[in-house]
């Protein structure tokens, strides 16, 4: 592609404004926490959210082991040390209604949602997905409610959850990433602000793919949502995580923390798009996004299937793993991973084989534009007592231009003989000649740098919910633009 | 119609084309023939204007438009198709989302609408029965896992698609059995038209059997070097390229 000419910043805002179209403020009264980070921020969201005891205390334990707990150094990204104290831990629109209805919602926050098109209106029930949207630390909206309540299917704010089902709650939270886990999941423990509870009861297919959008809005905000779901014995239950973020020069962190428990027979299917902020061409401002997600299939014959779209962020730190407890219980891992400009992502998984005759499936597919830089870093653990364990791993990676890295890291530990563990990798470069063929057809180089990828993609994108794909894929086309000629 | 001026390219500095001059009128099949490496694939890709294959005087004309400064997509969009001697895989895209991929760029720069999965299957279905071709080649990831005969039917059924004015084929015939080769042979020729110039690049005369041209040329050595009708390309086929060859050097 041609260089924009000589039109200054300008004209690169306006560039960086078509490739990230999400990059909005939207200008509402927010009710925030004092700057910094301390016992009494703590204790000011806990109050905030009028937690019982028990909650606080978790928070504080948290917080205190927080303070011990040294940087995690070994992911291959780089950047300036973090500084807690500069950043606001809490930050609620104001003006907040008790929502009995969607007509209640602010009509700022509405036509920001109209914006990222997320599927908050009435009409959307057709498409039957239900959306739980937090917008920074507090959710606005749950939509279908009641047809989930029917089928006994709890969808709520993690704090809703709090109140209305401590004895859940209090059971599963930190189950699966205990608050001592890593830095950045003990700060989530400590000052998390909000997130989505699911609960599927014993039995039930969930009727609907259930859905939450995470928005950073206000500035120098870091968001910490927790999301916890459960799936009883026999049930199954698809959910769809969205994430945007404004452009703002400053980076901001994000460091979420999921889990997910299956019991027996019971299934859960968890896919991400993330379009964090992603810095603009010279690698300024964008989202850290440093997150755990961690699923237990605890029960027999239960599955944990993550899929990830990662095109967003300035740096992506994010392993969503599967401990597979129950005998015959299953993981997967399927991912797509962009990184242009100067993104870094170091992303991968861990397959935790403890039962037996577990199986756990990855494929990753990483592209590197730009200066992008970019690791799958995976580990496959199969335990003495997991009798017939197997893993396959797909790990393929696809370089655009010659400023751009990737590499493979598998972490593979077998200690029982009969278990199978088979590993895959591929490098490979876009081929001109399959640009070039594209191009004769009439596509632009763009597109057919989209349409290449997308291809390259293809085994991953399947695994999305079909409403999610399509979206997917042009978001595959968009973070690359600007990444050939 | 398409016109070559006096055409010069070099390919990594090395000089192919040494002024190359040819006119294929509108509603003409025109072949060019010519031994390995005379340079009829440097042809092919420097009209299409692959990266690498730089024009070093000359022009070309499609429909009295130089073609020379625009981007291959763009030289697409004006009506120029090349069937490609080695077709590209293109691994987890459907044959389908290609062709509509395709369909709809060139349909925008004419700022007409795209057309949808369902419309375009319409007129991929009745393009596929008019050349005698089923609908599962759609359905495949672009060229893999194609056999040569198969390769070649999907650059015709592009072509059928797409409607260029000027289709440069290149070995368009090479590594097809004889039914295949009939196959091929009767989808282009279902495509000739009034308004469309063909330009079949060869080097053996059996495909010319079976799409008739209205003129044959001799390709050695960068220039056209014999001109002539179809018995041109009997006559190669009886005595070789060796007098022409002998004449371009
Ligand atoms: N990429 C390239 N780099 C250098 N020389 C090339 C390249 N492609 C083709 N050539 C040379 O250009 C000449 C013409 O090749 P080509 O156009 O493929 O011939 P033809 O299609 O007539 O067999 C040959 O001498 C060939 O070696
Ligand atoms: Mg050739």
């Amino acid at each position: 592609m041609a260089a924009p000419g000589a039109g200054g910043t300008d004209v690169l805002n306006e560039l960086v404004g078509q490739s990230y179209k999400y990059g909005f403020v939207t200008d509402i009264e927010a009710d925030t926490a004092p700057k910094g980070l301390s016992e009494e921020i703590v204790r000011f969201i806990s109050a905030r959210k009028d937690e019982p005891e028990w909650l606080l205390s978790w928070r504080l334990k948290a917080y205190r082991h927080w303070l011990t707990m040294p940087e995690p150094t070994w992911a291959k990204v780089s950047f300036p040390p973090l500084d807690y104290q500069d950043a606001y831990y809490y930050s609620a629109p104001k003006n907040l209604p008790k929502l009995e209805s969607l007509d209640d919602i602010d009509p700022e926050i509405k036509r920001t949602y109209d914006k990222l098109g997320i599927p908050l209106h009435e009409q959307q029930i057709l498409a039957g997905v239900a959306v739980d949207a937090v917008f920074d630390s507090v959710s606005v909206a749950t939509t279908f409610k009641k047809k989930l309540e029917e089928y006994g299917v709890i969808f709520c704010p993690i704090s809703e959850a709090v109140q209305k089902h401590p004895e859940l709650v209090r059971k599963y939270l930190g189950s699966v990433v205990p608050y001592t886990d890593n830095k950045h999941a003990t700060l989530n423990s400590a000052v998390f602000t909000d997130g989505s509870f699911v609960y599927v009861p014993p039995g039930v297919r969930c009727p609907m793919e259930l859905s939450t959008y995470f928005r950073i809005n206000a500035a120098k905000t870091g968001q910490f949502e927790r999301t916890l779901i459960i799936a009883d014995r026999g049930s199954y239950v698809s959910y769809l995580e969205g994430c945007t973020a404004p452009m703002r020069d400053e980076n901001q962190l994000h460091a979420a923390v999921v889990e997910l428990v299956a019991l027996d027979d019971a299934e859960i299917k968890y896919s991400t798009v993330q379009n964090w902020y992603p810095g603009d061409e010279q690698g300024r401002g964008g989202i850290f996004n440093f997150v755990t997600k961690r699923g237990a299939c605890r029960g027999r014959n239960s599955k944990i299937s993550w899929t990830q779209v990662e095109t967003g962020s300035a740096i992506t730190w994010k392993y969503p793993s599967c401990i597979l407890q129950g005998d015959n219980s299953v993981g997967e891992f399927y991912s797509i991973a962009i990184t242009n400009n100067y993104q870094q992502a170091d992303t991968g998984t861990k397959m935790i084989h403890l039962g037996r005759n577990t199986r756990s499936r990855i494929i990753s597919k990483g592209i590197s534009a730009g200066h992008g830089q970019q690791t799958y870093r995976g580990l496959v653990r199969v335990a003495a007592r997991a009798e017939g364990a197997r893993n396959h791993t797909q790990c393929d990676s696809l370089l655009i231009g010659s400023t751009c890295g990737a590499h493979t890291v598998p972490y593979i530990e077998s200690h029982n003989r009969s278990a199978v563990v088979e590993h895959e990798a591929t490098t490979s470069r876009i081929s001109d000649d399959q640009l070039f063929y594209c191009r004769q057809r009439g596509l632009t180089l763009e597109d057919a740098v989209a349409l290449v990828v997308n291809g390259f993609c293809r085994d991953v994108l399947q695994q999305l919910p079909m409403e999610f794909a399509v979206e997917a894929q042009k978001l595959v086309g968009i973070s690359l633009e600007g990444s050939v000629g | 119609m398409l016109e070559i001026r006096d055409l010069h390219a070099t390919v990594n500095g090395k000089a192919i084309l040494k002024g190359l001059t040819l006119t294929v009128g509108a509603g003409e099949v025109h072949a060019i023939m010519g031994p390995n490496g005379a340079g009829k694939s440097t042809l092919a890709y420097v009209l299409a204007g692959r990266d690498g294959y730089e024009v070093t005087g000359g022009d070309f004309l499609v429909d009295g438009r130089s073609l020379l400064d625009l981007a291959p997509e763009d030289r697409a969009q004006a009506g120029l198709f090349l069937a490609f001697q080695y077709p590209v895989e293109i691994p987890g895209v459907s044959n389908s989302t290609f062709l509509r991929e395709a369909v709809n760029a060139q349909r925008r720069s004419r700022g007409e609408p795209d057309l949808d999965a369902l419309q375009f299957v319409k007129l991929a279905r009745q393009k596929m029965n008019s050349l005698g071709m089923t609908d599962e080649m759609l359905k495949r990831p672009v060229n893999v896992g194609f056999s040569g005969g198969e390769k070649k039917r999907n650059e015709v059924l592009q072509l059928a698609i797409l409607e260029p004015k000027v289709a440069v084929m290149d070995e368009t015939d090479s590594g097809l059995d004889v039914d295949a080769l009939r196959t091929v042979a009767r989808a282009v020729n279902a495509l000739r038209a009034p308004k469309r110039s063909f330009l079949m690049i060869t080097h053996y005369e059996r495909l010319l059997e079976e799409i008739v041209p209205d003129r044959v040329h001799i390709l050695a050595d960068g220039r056209i070097v014999g001109s002539g009708g179809p018995e041109l390309a009997r006559e190669i086929e009886r005595t070789g390229y060796a007098a022409y060859a002998a004449a371009a050097a």
